[in-house]
């Protein structure tokens, strides 16, 4: 009897574990297979880069914006607009506290968007204006290396980095992993500090990272982001196609010397600034 | 063998029933962070990874220390350790049993955490950290399991049981290189990003672990009547210390890459360690006097293990020398690696992370279960011990 | 048998324990939920009733897939009336009043689904219109 038992108990157990893991096993399996054909069929000889250190151009849509600062020192409230557009959009609370807060679009000084250049005789305007702050939607973005169940991840058609709000299980990996520190973390129930709710958008669960997320829903109804939109007419915030060369914003890059957060880092951020 | 846990002294039951009283604490925590959200801990937007996951790492590397036991006895032939691996054994499961539970307990959403499973995703290391943690919990458990059944009834382990033995070497080197694997593939953190940190997170281990295994040993003796022997303490103490100056090394290292070259990125976290950040007029320094108290254990550890007088007569010192160091690589791994990390944040501001009560409570009461589960994994094997001898 | 004393009396208790929600509940049965049609009198869903009753879970499942990952966000028509896909956007546009429509049901089933720790109801999205 206690033999049966003791062999009960390890078959049980053994099964249990294969139970949990097949899942896994049956995913990967089938992923990997999927991912090789993909591949294959997209591209079947590896381009090139363009030059040693040159950005290697990534195919299909890459939608970035460029963020003019001249107009926003021009207007010194048009910030505050596309900051409170985003808000309102995406039911983002208002929580009054550093540790908790949540932010999408942001403002913040030269010195902080951009610890990496060189802070010494700034400009009058770099040093005393706030530059608008916001997820760069890299190109290689290590928020979706490190996440651990795609809950984060990279749009197909568009490159924009997207958030699966009901798949993210709160780890923190990918704000660890930012190194623009644009996520946040719900850290309590959101609802009691939005203001105002958009119905055509959710708001979160605390215990889920969020962050901006290029108005993707807006977007698939033909409309423009909401800060773009706040910024109408002024051209203080261009959005687009960075791998159509006939698009405005390529128009923009062309012309204007922009600069992008933290380049050498090698993440192809999608968010180019003109100081 | 379990029916050994359930035969005791009253100082058993009385410790036990002291421990048990830290893990409904913790638990009662837990259920305040669960029904309230993460928002009850210290951590923030800017230092957004705290007690839990640092406590998680350094505990990864108490349970790879104890391959530092299987290593010598099985592949080296080392015969004097035979009666203290199953020790190191069963202390890597509680430690990977306190891992678990800080993961858990660091998750916003604990109740998706098999979503981990659901989408396996292998460029993230967390999920190849998943895997090896199960992978060497497993391993530690079968394989005691079984060489301490074999050893009971007076036979031979099976001979399939060294395949399993073998493959837990490289696991355990492998569970905290791919902790460190967490930290030091992240760009834009610069205290972080160092080809050193698995390195030094595993000269650290194989310090920290065999402490507290000699630890143990010492009060088995005093309070059950186990004795290690004189030559596997000494053998323990020898590489106790070569970790610990290669630990030592590894970390002067950094300063020297830090300091040397003057890039500020490299030298921040280490000031913020040691001699405290200035920012905007304001210093902070929360962690200095942390970890010069490390500093000064380090040192102390090691002065009083070269001494022969410590290692051989002085069972006091001996334990106290292995407490320090213990508690040297805990504040240099379990507190300062990862909060230091986030010092600056990314946008250059700096917020100093202070742990709640609650958050306290809930890594007390996990601590509490880790020292549970080791307290009835010796007793069994004290008890096949003495059934043995008797 | 080994222990008969405890062990009978164990396995006693064991079975109360595990059929005790047959005891507790079984005798009284609660009658069948009736969830609210639409309030605005739509009588076409996006799928069949009898499909809907039971595999709505799923298709919310995949809606959001393919809404949030696979960017198809495309539109639903019904009847001619084009609603977005989502259960925010379609669903709750006819079955306004979650708790006619759903709590009704899953309460009956003591089923707890987090949809509306996000998603708004009608009913909460107007709660906070005037504040502003």
């Amino acid at each position: 009897m206690d033999k049966q038992r003791r062999n009960f108990l390890k078959i049980a157990s053994v099964t249990a574990l294969a139970g949990i893991g097949a899942p896994a096993l049956i995913r990967l399996s089938s992923t990997a297979a999927l991912a090789s054909e993909h591949a294959a069929a997209a591209n079947p000889v590896a381009k090139p880069a363009k030059g040693a250190h040159g950005e290697a151009a990534s195919t299909g849509i890459r939608l970035g914006m460029v963020i003019d600062m001249r107009k926003f020192v021009d207007d010194p409230k048009l910030l505050d607009k596309a900051i409170n557009a985003c808000n309102l959009v995406h039911n983002i609370p208002q929580i009054d506290n550093r540790k908790s807060e949540i932010k999408w679009i942001w403002k913040a000084p030269f010195e902080n968007v951009f610890p990496e250049q060189s802070q010494s005789h700034s400009a009058h305007n770099v040093e005393n204006f706030p530059f608008a702050v916001l997820c760069n939607h890299c190109d290689d973005p290590p928020c979706v290396r490190a996440c651990p169940t795609q809950a984060t991840f990279k749009v197909k058609g568009n490159g924009i980095i997207a958030m699966d709000f009901h798949r993210c299980i709160g780890c923190r990996f990918c704000m660890a992993a930012c190194p623009y520190g644009a996520r946040s973390f719900n850290w309590e129930d959101p609802r009691p500090y939005i203001k105002k709710y958009n119905p055509d958008f959710p708001s979160r669960m605390r215990g889920v990272v969020e962050k901006c997320n290029f108005c993707g829903e807006r977007l698939a109804l033909g409309q423009e982001p909401a800060c773009v939109e706040a910024c109408k007419g002024t051209g203080a915030l261009i959005f687009g196609d960075l791998n159509d060369a006939r698009s405005e914003i390529r128009q923009v890059l062309d012309k204007e010397f922009t600069i992008q957060r933290n380049a050498s880092l090698g993440t192809k951020p999608s968010v180019f600034y003109i100081v | 063998m379990i029916e050994k846990i359930l035969r005791g002294k009253p100082a058993y039951w009385i410790w036990l029933a002291f421990l048990g009283s830290f893990i409904a604490i913790g638990a009662a925590c837990y259920a305040r962070q669960y029904l309230f959200g993460l928002g009850l801990t210290g951590m923030g937007r800017d230092v957004s990874w705290g007690l839990y996951i640092s406590q998680f790492t350094f505990l990864v590397g108490v349970a790879a220390g104890g391959v530092m036991l299987v290593l010598p006895y099985y592949v080296h032939n080392f015969k004097v350790f035979g009666r203290i691996t199953i020790l190191g054994e069963f202390l890597a499961i509680a430690a990977i049993a306190m891992c678990m539970l800080f993961i858990m307990a660091d998750l916003g959403q604990p109740l998706r955490a098999l979503n981990c499973l659901l989408h396996p995703t292998p460029h993230s290391m967390l999920f190849w950290d998943m895997c090896v943690l199960v992978g060497y919990l497993s391993l530690n458990i079968l394989c005691g399991w079984v060489i301490l059944t074999a050893e009971r009834k007076g036979v031979h382990p099976p001979k399939w049981i060294y395949f399993f033995v073998y493959l837990s070497i490289p696991f355990a080197f492998s569970i905290h290189t791919v902790t460190a694997m967490l930290y030091c593939g992240l760009p834009g953190r610069h205290f972080w990003l160092s080809a050193i940190i698995a390195p030094r997170f595993l000269a650290s281990a194989f310090a920290a672990g065999p402490a507290l295994i000699i630890i143990a040993c010492l009060v088995l003796k005093r309070v059950a009547n186990f004795d290690a022997g004189k030559e596997a303490m000494n053998k323990l103490v020898t590489i106790i210390m070569y970790a610990a100056l290669l630990n030592t090394f590894f970390v002067l290292l950094e300063v020297f890459v830090g300091y040397y070259s003057n890039i500020p990125g490299h030298k921040h976290s280490l000031e913020y360690l040691f001699f405290g950040l200035e920012h905007h007029g304001h210093v902070y320094n929360n962690l200095v006097p942390f970890m010069w108290a490390s500093v000064v254990f380090n040192f102390s550890a090691l002065g009083l293990f070269s001494l022969p007088y410590v290692r051989q007569k002085n069972e006091f010192l001996l334990g106290l020398s292995c407490v320090m160091i213990f508690l040297a690589l805990w504040i240099d791994k379990g507190l300062g690696f990862v909060f230091a990390g986030f010092v600056p944040s990314p946008l250059h501001e700096i917020v100093e992370y202070i742990p709640t009560l609650n958050e306290l409570g809930i890594s007390i009461g996990i601590w509490a279960t880790g020292l549970f589960i080791i307290t009835v994994l010796y007793k069994i094997v004290v008890g096949v011990e003495h059934e043995i001898e008797s | 048998m080994y222990n008969k004393g405890t062990i009978i009396p164990g396995l006693v208790i064991f079975v109360l324990l595990v059929t005790s929600p047959i005891w507790l509940n079984g005798l009284k049965a609660a009658t069948p939920p009736k969830p609210e049609l639409p309030p605005g009198g739509e009588k076409k869903c996006v799928m069949p009733k009898e499909y809907m009753r039971d595999n709505h879970m799923k298709l919310l499942d995949d809606w959001r897939d393919s809404v949030l990952r696979d960017e198809e966000r495309v539109l639903v028509t019904v009847e001619g009336k084009t609603y977005r896909k989502g259960l925010q956007m379609a669903c709750m546009q006819c079955h306004s009043n979650k708790e006619k429509f759903c709590d009704t049901c899953h309460t009956y089933a003591d089923v707890n689904p987090y949809c509306w720790d996000c998603h708004l109801t009608p009913k909460e999205a107007a709660s906070k219109e005037d504040t502003h």
